[in-house]
C-alpha cells in the first residue's frame, strides 16, 4: 500500500467522516495541516481567538446535528480552546477537537508552546488522545468521529505531535467500529418500557419534563406524538426547548430557576414525572427535597450515570431517547388497556388546572412608557421571524429572557450554553450555525457584557460572510449577578457596572458591519426589521431598562414552588 | 460502608489518571488503589478501596464503567472474596526487645526480611484486620517507618 503524510491521513479522514467545514487557528504545531489543507476542498474558518473555533464547530453542530471540528495549534492555542470544550462537554455536544503538539522527543521537555492538553482536557472530554504512534492516526481519528457522536455525545480531543502529522504511513480502509470497552445502550429494556407506560395509563397528574436528550436523539416527533396520545403537559429544560412545539397547548415552557409558574407547579403536584434526556440539574430542581414530592419518577436517558444522580428515579430506562419513545408509543398503540378518549378524558382535570396556574401567572413583564424592555425585544424578534430563526444566546439574563419569550417551535434552533454557562459563546456559535445553514436568519441575543468576551470573532463573520444578527441588551450592567445582589446582597452592585462599554454603533462600523440603535420603544421593531432586511452583519444596540430582572425566579436553594413573580 | 472494587482497564498511558482524576473531580474518596498489569498485558487491573453509602457507590460504579478505558467494574464486596494487603514495618528492635518482636512476628506469620544494630524490618501480608492488629501490638515496642501496599482482592471461585 502506498504510503501518505499525517496530514493527508487527517485531511482523508475528515472527508470520509463528510466534513466539510472546519474552524481553527494555525501555529507552529500545526502548520503541515494547514498547509495541507490549502489542497483540500474542507472549508476553513480562521478565527480570531481559539474559544471562538470550538464554539463555532459547537454552534455548528448543534444547529446540524453532525460533529463540529476544530483545529488549534499547542499551547495556548490548546488551552484557549479549553473553555469551549468544556462548554461542549457539559451540554454533550458532538465536536472533535485537533491539537498541534510539539514533536514527540521534546514532549515533557516545557519545549516553546508545549502543554499537557490531554491531561488539562481529560475531565472535560468524553475521551482523548494524545497519539504517539503514526500507524494509529488513522484509527484514532475514525474511533473519536465514533465516540463525540455516538451513546451520550461528548467532545474528543487528539493531541497531534508535529513529527506524528509529518511522518509517512499507510491510510487503511475503513471498518465499522467495534469497541470492547465502550458499548452504549440504544435500546430501552421491553420490561422497563411496559413499567412505564403502565405507569402512565395509572397516573391522574402525569408530566413530561424533557431536556437536551430530546434534541440530541432527534426524538422531537416521538416525544410530541406521546405527549399528545395520552394529552400529557410538557415541560422544557433550557436544553430542552424546541424538543416539543412552544406553542402547543400542552406546552408549559421552560422549568427551573427561571421556569413559568405554570411548569414549576405542575412538576411539584404532578404524580408521574417522565423525565426525557434532561439530568435533574440545580438549576431546574431547586431544593431536591421539594422537587416532584408526590411524583412516581420515569427516567430516559442514555447516560446511565444520569440516572439516580440527583433523585431516586422509580422506573430507570437506559436508552436513546428516540428509540425508547418509540417503544413507549407503540406499546400504547398496541395496548388494549390503552384508549385514547378515556385517558384524555381522565387528564382532563388535571390539564385544566395546569392551564389555570399558566393564565394566574403567565410570561409577563411591566410595560414602562416608552423605555425598552429586553422581553419585548424578544417578542418582537420572535414576531418578525415567525418563531423560525436560529436564535443563540450568551449567558446571564439575555438567555433567560430568550429563552423564555422566544417560542421554539423547532429543535435546533436555541444554541445555547446551558451547563457550562459560558458567556461568550452566542457569537461564534452563531457564526457556526450561519455558516452551516446560510439561508437561515441566524440571531445572536447577547448582553453588553456577554458580547464583548468574544466580540473579536465579528471579524471572522465578515471574513467568511456570515452575516448574523447580534441583539445587544443593552443595560450597562452584568445583569443577571446585578440581580442577585439587588435581591439577596442589598443593592451592593460589586463589580457589575460596566462603565465603559464601546459605543456598538461605531464598532460595527470598525468592523465593516451595520450597527443599528433603539433607546425607545417605538425604534424596537423599525430596528429590527431594518436589520432582518439587509444580508450584512448586523449589531443592534437596544438601550433596555436598567434594573430589569428576569422573572419568576426561586432563589437558590429554595423549593421550585417558592417564585418571586413579576 | 467500605467497597472493594475490582476495576479491569486498558494498560494504556493515562489510564490511571482518568480514574483518579475521576476520584478527585467528584468528591469521591479513595483509602487504597492497587494496579498491575494481568495475564493480557494490554490489560490493567485495579483493586480500590473506597467508602460510600449505596447511592455513592452505585455512581462510582457506573462513573467508573462510563470511562473509555475501563473494561470491567465489580464490587467484589457483594459477595465472598480474599482480600491481602503486605506491609513492612521497621521496628526497634534493642536488646531487650529482640526476642519479643521475634515472637510476635512469629505469630503473625511474618518475616524479618532487614535487619540492623537497633531495628528489624519485617513484612507481613493478610486481611486489613491483621494489618491493622500487627501495627497495634508493635507500636508501643516503637515502628520507625511503615509502608502498606493497600488491598488487593479477588471474588472467590464458585464451590460448585
Amino acid at each position: 500500500m502506498s504510503k501518505i503524510t499525517g496530514s493527508q491521513a487527517i485531511i482523508k479522514c475528515l472527508q470520509e467522516e463528510g466534513v466539510d467545514t472546519i474552524f481553527g487557528f494555525p501555529g507552529g504545531a500545526v502548520i503541515d495541516l494547514y498547509d495541507e489543507l490549502l489542497d483540500s476542498d474542507i472549508k476553513h474558518v480562521l478565527v480570531r481567538h481559539e474559544q471562538g473555533a470550538v464554539h463555532a464547530a459547537d454552534g455548528y453542530a448543534r444547529a446540524t446535528g453532525k460533529v463540529g471540528v476544530a483545529l488549534l495549534t499547542s499551547g495556548p492555542g490548546a488551552t484557549n480552546g479549553v473553555t469551549g470544550i468544556a462548554t461542549a462537554y457539559m451540554d454533550s455536544i458532538p465536536v472533535v477537537v485537533f491539537t498541534g503538539q510539539v514533536p514527540r522527543a521534546l514532549i515533557g521537555n516545557d519545549a516553546f508552546q508545549e502543554v499537557d492538553i490531554v491531561g488539562i482536557t481529560r475531565p472535560c472530554t468524553k475521551h482523548n488522545y494524545l497519539v504517539s504512534d503514526p500507524d494509529e492516526l488513522v484509527a484514532t481519528i475514525r474511533e473519536a468521529f465514533y465516540l463525540a457522536s455516538s451513546g451520550r455525545p461528548g467532545p474528543v480531543l487528539i493531541d497531534l505531535p508535529k513529527d506524528v502529522v509529518a511522518s509517512m504511513m499507510s491510510f487503511p480502509e475503513k471498518k465499522p467500529i467495534k469497541m470492547k470497552t465502550y458499548q452504549p445502550t440504544v435500546d430501552p429494556h421491553p420490561g422497563q418500557v411496559e413499567k412505564a407506560c403502565k405507569a402512565c395509563l395509572k397516573a391522574k397528574r402525569p408530566v413530561l419534563y424533557i431536556g437536551g436528550g430530546v434534541i440530541l436523539s432527534n426524538a422531537n416527533k416521538e416525544l410530541t406524538e406521546l405527549a399528545e396520545k395520552l394529552s400529557i403537559p410538557v415541560t422544557m429544560t433550557l436544553m430542552g426547548l424546541g424538543g416539543f412545539p412552544g406553542t402547543n397547548p400542552l406546552s408549559l415552557g421552560m422549568l427551573g430557576m427561571h421556569g413559568s409558574y405554570a411548569s414549576n407547579m405542575a412538576v411539584a403536584k404532578s404524580d408521574l414525572l417522565i423525565s426525557v434526556g434532561a439530568r435533574f440539574d440545580d438549576r431546574v430542581t431547586g431544593r431536591l427535597d421539594a422537587f416532584a414530592p408526590h411524583a412516581k419518577i420515569i427516567h430516559i436517558d442514555i447516560d446511565p450515570t444520569s440516572i439516580s444522580k440527583n433523585v431516586d428515579v422509580d422506573i430507570p430506562i437506559v436508552a436513546d431517547c428516540k428509540h425508547a419513545l418509540r417503544a413507549m408509543n407503540s406499546w400504547f398503540d398496541d395496548s388494549k388497556q390503552f384508549d385514547r378518549k378515556v385517558i384524555k378524558e381522565k387528564h382532563k382535570p388535571w390539564v385544566e388546572q395546569v392551564n389555570q396556574w399558566n393564565e394566574k401567572h403567565p410570561l409577563t413583564y411591566h410595560e414602562e412608557g416608552d423605555i425598552i424592555k429586553p422581553q419585548y425585544v424578544i417578542e418582537v424578534l420572535n414576531t418578525l421571524t415567525g418563531g423560525d430563526a436560529i436564535i443563540t444566546t450568551e449567558v446571564g439574563q439575555n438567555q433567560m429572557w430568550a429563552a423564555q419569550f422566544y417560542k421554539f417551535n423547532e429543535p435546533r434552533r436555541l444554541l445555547t450554553s446551558g451547563g457550562l454557562g459560558t458567556m461568550g459563546y452566542g457569537l461564534p456559535a452563531a457564526i457556526g450555525a450561519k455558516l452551516a445553514f446560510p439561508d437561515k436568519t441566524v440571531i445572536d441575543v447577547a448582553g453588553d457584557g456577554s458580547i464583548q468576551m468574544n466580540i473579536q470573532e465579528l471579524a471572522t463573520a465578515r471574513q467568511y460572510n456570515a452575516p448574523v444578527k447580534v441583539a445587544i441588551l443593552n443595560n450597562g450592567y452584568l445583569g443577571m449577578v446585578r440581580q442577585w445582589q439587588e435581591l439577596f446582597y442589598n443593592k451592593r452592585y460589586s463589580a457589575t457596572i460596566m462603565e465603559i462599554t464601546p459605543d456598538f454603533v461605531e464598532l460595527a462600523k470598525a468592523y465593516g458591519a451595520v450597527g443599528l440603535r433603539a433607546t425607545k420603544k417605538d425604534e424596537v421593531e423599525p430596528v429590527i426589521k431594518e436589520a432582518l432586511a439587509t444580508d450584512k452583519l448586523v449589531i443592534m444596540d437596544f438601550a433596555i431598562s436598567r434594573e430589569e430582572g428576569v422573572f419568576p425566579m426561586v432563589p437558590a436553594g429554595k423549593a421550585t414552588t417558592e417564585m418571586l413573580l413579576v | 460502608m467500605k467497597h472493594t472494587l475490582s476495576v479491569l482497564l486498558q494498560n494504556k498511558p493515562g489510564a490511571l489518571s482518568r480514574v483518579t482524576g475521576l476520584f478527585s473531580g467528584r468528591g469521591f474518596n479513595i483509602e487504597s488503589l492497587c494496579v498491575a498489569e494481568t495475564l493480557d498485558p494490554k490489560v490493567s487491573c485495579m483493586t480500590l478501596v473506597t467508602r460510600g453509602d449505596d447511592a455513592i457507590v452505585e455512581q462510582i460504579t457506573k462513573q467508573l464503567h462510563k470511562l473509555i478505558d475501563v473494561i470491567k467494574v465489580t464490587d467484589i464486596t457483594e459477595g465472598e472474596f480474599v482480600e491481602r494487603e503486605m506491609v513492612l514495618i521497621r521496628v526497634k528492635a534493642e536488646a531487650t526487645t529482640r526476642a519479643e518482636v521475634l515472637r510476635i512476628i512469629d505469630i503473625f506469620r511474618g518475616k524479618v526480611v532487614d535487619v540492623s544494630p537497633t531495628t528489624y524490618t519485617v513484612e507481613i501480608t493478610g486481611p486489613e484486620s491483621k494489618i491493622k492488629a500487627v501495627i497495634d501490638i508493635l507500636r508501643p515496642i516503637g515502628i520507625k517507618e511503615i509502608i502498606r501496599t493497600g488491598t488487593i482482592a479477588m471474588a472467590r471461585a464458585p464451590k460448585n
